[in-house]
């Protein structure tokens, strides 16, 4: 008789994420400075947390409505337009965190079978999600410039009928971000191919050489896309783990079907922060957004003359190729480690196109990403 | 000269006076010809009027004594407020004046080694100005922000090494 199988078959094709093998070699390292962190260096905005606070005090902790609190799927509506749309309220759902919002969209998508397409270099949930909801997951290499077009799409829908794509910009680890003419291309292929986009704007306000438009918003396309944004990035929030889902009527259905009965609700003192923060945290992101772009600017002048790097449009992230070092990825970034106490993520960590490329997050002090810098520098020249 | 980045570079040294022109060229992309031309302006045309150290003297040892005074004024014909405010500020003592609303007319701030020495200076040579009609003295106790500087640090990077 064959021995029972406790866990789920899928599991056996997911590997574990490259990163985590990368963060059991600092664990316990205090001399580190670390560009490996996808998450900001400032503390949540302290008129966030003050309303937070007085929220707990007022004894604000039960659960709200299983799609949010309507006042914030309201600020949400609003906001949004900035981007180029403005969704119903009814067509939004809080969630906890975009990861949250990205598992419950694909589930409410995916039949067994069905194929995904996921550009790479890619952040790294996205396969691991959809191969877990019975996915096939078909990865589109964006080499060398890491710019999803129109024919990456076509191309890879030859021979196959892929019913999602996953568009995530500005990217995570590239920082490639799509102007409006680029996201038309993207548009029309998804168009004529008929497939929905699930689009990870998270990063949508980390957007340095023009404004950010979400895909949503062009002709045709509000029907066929499920945003994804929160508040993690813009505001300083990740461990407060508050997003949420913009979709069509039928797909916001199904997806709140999912999130009630799996989140019920996303948590409430979050909620009340991402209020506070559409209200009045305009000042205090930009305050954070100018100190990353003066950041982006320093790391791209003073690496270029020693490292291939193409300059990031978005998020904190600058993605330099390290192939002319003769290193693999996981090589350069082991040794920069044990020999100049700089982390930072190899690129292979986001799928086989990124391997000769190392992830460097700008999302620490100026102070300390000067110093990286300058090991980084050193490094280089003593291969 | 392009004003953004006039205003760019000041905005960098009034959060960093130490900044090298090399170190704003490096953050900017604005060249450190240009940089130095931009602070060589502003400070010729008297927009940065001086380069300021925040310090927190308590953790030195050196104690100051501030107070700050509520002043109110008789205007006349031939005494305003500017006249008035200037005669008040050019005193050393004196570390700010501004005018205000409300029920009193400037705010001073008066910085002095000890209390009696700050005490004798407002009694002196503030409350006997002929346009002083009344002053309200607030010593400091404790000053927990400077200049947008916050004087306590109850925060630190809790952040894990390496996030996806």
């Amino acid at each position: 008789m064959n021995e029972k199988i406790r866990i789920n078959r899928k599991l056996l094709e997911i590997k574990p994420s490259g990163i985590r093998k990368f963060f059991d070699l600092i664990i316990g390292r205090e001399d580190i400075i670390s560009l490996g962190v996808g998450e900001p260096d400032f503390p949540t905005p302290w008129r966030i947390r003050e309303e937070m606070i007085y929220s707990l005090e007022k004894g604000i902790t039960s659960y709200t409505s299983n799609n949010g609190l309507e006042e914030l799927r309201e600020e949400i509506s609003r906001y949004y337009s900035k981007f180029g749309f403005t969704p119903d309220p009814s067509n939004i759902v809080v969630t906890s965190g975009v990861s949250e919002g990205f598992d419950i969209s694909l589930r409410a998508l995916i039949n067994p079978e069905d194929v995904v397409l996921v550009p790479e270099p890619t952040y790294v949930s996205y396969s691991p999600l959809s191969v877990l909801c019975g996915a096939r997951v078909i990865t589109i290499s964006t080499s060398p410039d890491f710019r999803l077009t129109y024919e990456h799409i076509i191309e890879n829908s030859r021979l196959i009928e892929p019913k999602v794509l996953i568009l995530n910009y500005p990217a995570n680890p590239t920082g490639v971000s799509y102007d409006r003419k680029e996201l038309e291309e993207i548009a029309d292929a998804v168009i004529e191919k008929d497939m929905i986009v699930i689009s990870d704007e998270i990063y949508s306000e980390l957007s340095y050489n023009f404004s950010h438009k979400s895909i949503a918003g062009l002709n045709g396309m509000e029907d066929r896309t499920v945003v994804l944004n929160g508040f993690s990035k813009s505001f300083a929030m990740t461990g407060l783990r508050v997003g949420y889902v913009i979709a069509p009527d039928d797909i916001v259905d199904a997806i709140l079907k999912i999130h009630q009965y799996s989140m019920l609700c996303a948590p409430v003192t979050s909620q009340i922060g991402a209020i506070e923060a559409l209200r009045n945290g305009e000042d205090e992101l930009e305050e954070m957004k100018t100190e990353y772009l003066r950041r982006r600017n320093f790391f791209v002048r003073k690496i270029k003359d020693y490292l291939e790097i193409k300059e990031p449009e978005g998020a904190f992230y600058a993605f330099p190729s390290i192939k002319e070092t003769g290193l693999s990825s996981e090589e350069f970034a082991e040794k920069l480690l044990l020999e100049k106490n700089v982390a930072v993520v190899p690129g292979n960590a986001f799928g086989e196109s990124g391997e000769g490329f190392i992830r460097c997050a700008y999302a620490v002090s100026m102070d300390k990403l000067r110093l990286a810098v300058d090991n980084i520098i050193e490094f280089v020249n003593s291969l | 000269m392009q004003n953004d980045k006039y205003v760019e570079v000041l905005k960098i040294l009034e959060d960093n006076a130490k900044y090298t022109p090399k170190e704003i060229s490096e953050i900017t992309g604005i060249s450190e010809v240009e940089i130095e031309e931009i602070i060589k302006k502003s400070e010729e045309d008297k927009v940065v009027l001086k380069y300021k150290t925040i310090i927190d003297w308590e953790k030195v040892g050196e104690e100051f004594v501030i107070a700050v005074i509520d002043v109110r004024v008789n205007l006349t014909r031939e005494k305003n407020y500017d006249d008035i405010a200037k005669r008040i500020a050019k005193f050393p003592e004196v570390h700010a004046v501004r005018l205000i609303s409300g029920e009193y007319d400037f705010q001073v701030v008066v910085k002095g080694k000890s209390l009696k020495e700050v005490s004798f200076f407002i009694s002196e040579k503030i409350s006997t100005l002929p346009e002083v009609r009344d002053t309200n003295t607030h010593f400091v106790l404790k000053t927990y922000k400077e200049e947008g500087v916050l004087l306590f640090t109850d925060e630190e990077d809790r952040r894990l090494a390496i996030v996806p």
